[in-house]
């Protein structure tokens, strides 16, 4: 039973359509299509009680930016998050199939995961993949040993750090904490660090910017704080709004519930008797 | 390759000396991505077993699947065997590792030691998969700045605290030359009973030639340096 639930995957990527693709590229002068990239500036420390997760939340694609208020920060466990910087796709899929895992894992074990678990079934999917699956996370919870940060690189190497920074904005928030942090800081003063450090990447980075997420991580409770601070308002907006002139007619309202309830029926005694 | 998505390496100066039965192990704390150090207080030296640690080297990856393959392996060894492995075997499980997969690994790694058979011992195990029994090995690129040092300066036979202090002088000078190298010496002594860690910060590393004395600011220096105006 544990072997076939923890069997590994099939390896690697699927080069079936390589030689259409290549014709497709060079013969018929197709343009690939580019990938969503977030530039990003995320963010951890460990502070007296925890972790404090940040993150910026802008997606770019190229130099548009694609989305103006993007969740980086990602749920991998009810005691870890995990912030992801590199292709969007990328850090999507490889927290959401980490997080699936984690959630079986713990249906294995009876208890609360551990953050070097996810650190391990990360690093490990990373690294099969040789740094083509273009994920850095900033990883961090706490367990039953304490609070924990790690960041993981697209190649499959960690580090276990006292406060982490990655993205394009990294040298930026960086410079902050590096001048500014220090051991057994409060949750208040943890939160201003980072939404410090994370504003310093929305200003200095091109690559990031709009607002700053923080997710505060302590024994036995996590705090998402989605949009803690917002910088960047819409400058001009319409007073006019949007309203939509023509409404459609409604002919016809009918409703399917997709969830029926069922009535248990507990009957006392010998049910089953002809 | 020089920006922040290169892959993560570890420049790197790693050091293995036996003395007198027992083992040292040496190495510098910096990780680097192209031109920024991602990690300025990375520990290189890796427990296998209680009794054999790994300097890594190289592709911060790399080594670190290699270790995290080659301690399971022993561990599995070990109950098989129902003592504590020796270091050879250790050595061994890398190298076989490193060399089946040479075209695809790149990492040197120096694997060191005590066991009730052999007493310390070091092992090298660079790019490619060989391994070489060594009375001494260094590594790393910041190896290359003190190859003359360690010919001139080792010798058979030194004590503990000869040793400490060669290996602590020899990565301070990498340090001082290499980029790829930095950050703090971490050493980690392996003797017949224990494991002992030791912790040398920038500021307690001896000064070279034309280096500044750690301040908490340049200006502190700048004004007590400052010429006299030149009066015509």
């Amino acid at each position: 039973m544990l072997s076939e639930a923890m069997d590994s995957p099939k390896l690697g990527f699927n080069f079936d359509l390589y030689t259409r693709n290549h014709m497709l590229l060079t013969k018929k002068g197709l343009k690939p299509p580019g990938y969503l990239k977030t530039g990003t500036t995320i963010v951890g420390l460990i502070f007296k009680n925890g972790v404090i997760l940040g993150a910026d939340t802008r997606a770019t694609a190229g130099s548009i930016v694609a989305d103006k208020n993007c969740e980086k920060i990602h749920d991998m466990a009810p005691n870890i998050s995990c912030c992801g910087a590199g292709t969007a796709a990328d850090t999507e899929a490889v927290t959401d199939n980490i997080n699936s895992q984690l959630k079986l894992h713990r249906y294995h074990t009876g208890r609360e995961s551990r953050v070097v678990t996810a650190l391990t079934l990360l690093k490990t999917h990373l690294f099969r993949y040789q740094g083509h699956v273009s994920a850095a996370l900033v990883l961090g919870g706490v367990d039953l040993t304490g609070p924990h940060l790690y960041t993981i690189y697209p190649h499959g190497s960690t580090d276990s750090l006292p406060f982490a920074t990655m993205g394009s904005g990294s040298l930026a928030a960086m410079a902050v904490f590096e001048s500014e942090f220090r051991e057994g800081l409060s949750r208040e003063e943890g939160i201003n660090l980072v939404t410090k450090a994370i504003c310093s990447g929305i200003f200095n980075d091109l690559g990031s910017g709009s607002n700053v997420d923080i997710c505060v991580i302590e024994k036995g409770k996590k705090e998402y704080l989605r949009n803690h601070l917002t910088p960047n308002p819409r400058t001009y907006i319409s007073s006019k709004g949007y309203s939509f002139s023509k409404k459609t007619e409604v002919l016809h309202a009918k409703v399917t519930p997709l969830k029926e309830l069922v009535n248990v029926v507990e009957v006392v005694g010998d049910a089953m008797e002809e | 390759m020089n920006d922040i998505n290169s892959p993560h390496s570890m420049g790197t100066t790693i050091i293995g000396v036996p003395y007198a039965g027992d083992v040292i192990l040496g190495a510098d704390s910096r990780t680097s991505t192209g031109l920024y150090a991602a990690n300025r207080d990375s520990d290189k030296i890796t427990q296998l077993t209680d009794n054999v640690y790994l300097c890594r080297s190289g592709s911060a990856a790399d080594s670190q699947i290699v270790s995290d393959y080659v301690r399971h392996f022993l561990h599995q060894h070990m109950m098989q065997l129902g003592q504590p492995a020796t270091v050879k075997v250790a050595a061994n499980l890398i190298r076989l590792l490193s060399y089946s997969n040479k075209n695809m690994l790149q990492t040197g790694l120096i694997v060191g030691g005590w066991d009730k058979y052999e007493g310390g011992k070091i092992y090298g195990i660079p790019l490619g998969g060989t391994i070489v029994e060594q009375p001494f090995a260094i590594g790393g690129s910041g190896s290359t700045y003190f190859y003359g040092f360690f010919d001139q300066e080792w010798k058979d036979g030194m004590t503990k605290d000869e040793a400490e202090k060669l290996v602590v002088k020899a990565v301070s000078l990498a340090i001082a030359r290499d980029g790829a190298s930095g950050g703090v010496v971490r050493t980690v002594i392996i003797n017949s009973e224990d494991v002992t860690r030791n912790f040398y910060p920038g500021d307690t590393l001896p000064l070279w030639h034309e280096e500044l004395a750690p301040q908490n600011s340049l200006l502190d220096i700048l004004s007590s340096a400052s010429p006299e105006p030149m009066v015509s």
